[in-house]
């Protein structure tokens, strides 16, 4: 196998992590959609912290994808 | 036929003006007429908007005073009154990482935030400030940081080296962050800008994408200047109260 091939395959199999990702993403909003509608009125003060936990997850999946990048073009 | 392009290219230095003292470069390269420029905007802009220091402000000087306060909560809230030493570091950092990240955005520019060694001197910068702080203020003691209160005594050599670990990694987590938010961003973009090309007629498709997808990275442009200064807040709160 040359090494072209080789590192297609490698960046696609190290997208696989992405969805992990995914649902860490999907689990902060989902906290956040269920508990603003038990108590409306904390959902503004609470945002700030969705958008850090958003950020920090989307952090790992960046790096998932930092890899597949460093894979594929080096 | 023409030569092989890639969606990476568009994060290459390219020198607009050669400079050398001896042997070392120090050319106007893309990336630093960027800088200038963020500098300029930002020194120009906020010297501006606040100098009729009315009370009720006009437009230009509601952005200014917005993001003074935005920055100026977030400092109040994790660290309490220290924040107020700490808030021109995090300010002038938020705002550096903004408009570089926005100045990104517009076409045929150059995203100064996208490369790894100029977001890792930022986090360098913010790592060896926390650790050499806590060190000052603290002596030894702070390295009580790495022992959470009430452990158990058969888990400490698991949790201590883990905890090391952990807080080594920082500033690279902080670095690649932005960077890796920042490349994937634009390489994504250009990706479809060259499906655009290849579809023709049809390519209005791709085209309105690049649209939708613009808004987003106009969101995380801001979102990942926001989480850098929140996350610069945290670990300097910490080199100040070592105790969790």
């Amino acid at each position: 196998m040359d090494v072209e091939a080789a590192k297609l395959i490698g960046a696609g199999l190290a997208t696989i992590s992405l969805a992990g990702a995914g649902i860490g993403i999907g689990n902060i909003f989902a906290q956040y959609i269920a508990g603003s509608m038990r108590n409306p009125g904390a959902s503004k003060q609470v945002f700030g912290n969705v958008l850090l936990g958003f950020a920090l997850t989307e952090a790992v999946a960046l790096y998932a994808l930092v890899m597949a990048f460093l894979i594929m073009f080096s | 036929m023409t030569e092989k392009h890639s969606p990476l290219d568009q994060f290459t230095i390219q020198r607009i003006f050669e400079m050398k003292i001896g042997n070392i470069d120090i050319s106007l390269t893309n990336s630093s007429l960027m800088m200038i420029a963020v500098l300029l905007i930002l020194n120009v802009f906020l010297i501006y908007a606040t100098k009729k220091k009315s009370v009720v402000p006009g437009r230009l000087q509601s952005i200014a005073e917005m993001s003074y306060e935005m920055i100026y909560n977030t400092t109040q809230s994790n660290l309490g009154n220290d924040g107020k030493r700490l808030f021109p570091l995090v300010y002038t950092l938020f705002m550096f990482i903004l408009l570089c990240n926005m100045l990104g955005l517009i076409p045929y520019s150059f995203t100064v935030t996208s490369h790894i060694i100029i977001t890792f001197a930022l986090a360098f910068g913010v790592f060896l400030l926390a650790t050499i702080l806590g060190f000052v203020l603290h002596g030894h003691k702070y390295l009580r940081l790495f022992l959470p209160k009430g452990v158990p005594i058969f888990l400490i050599p698991i949790l201590v080296p883990i905890e090391i670990v952990s807080y080594i990694s920082r500033p690279i987590s902080l670095a690649v962050r932005l960077a890796a938010n920042m490349m994937a961003g634009h390489t994504i973009i250009k990706v479809f800008a060259s499906f655009v090309v290849v579809l023709g007629i049809w390519g209005i498709a791709p085209l309105l994408f690049i649209v939708v997808l613009y808004v987003l990275e106009t969101l995380i442009a801001f979102l990942q200047a926001y989480v850098f200064a929140v996350l610069t807040c945290l670990y300097i709160s910490d080199s100040f109260h070592p105790e969790h």
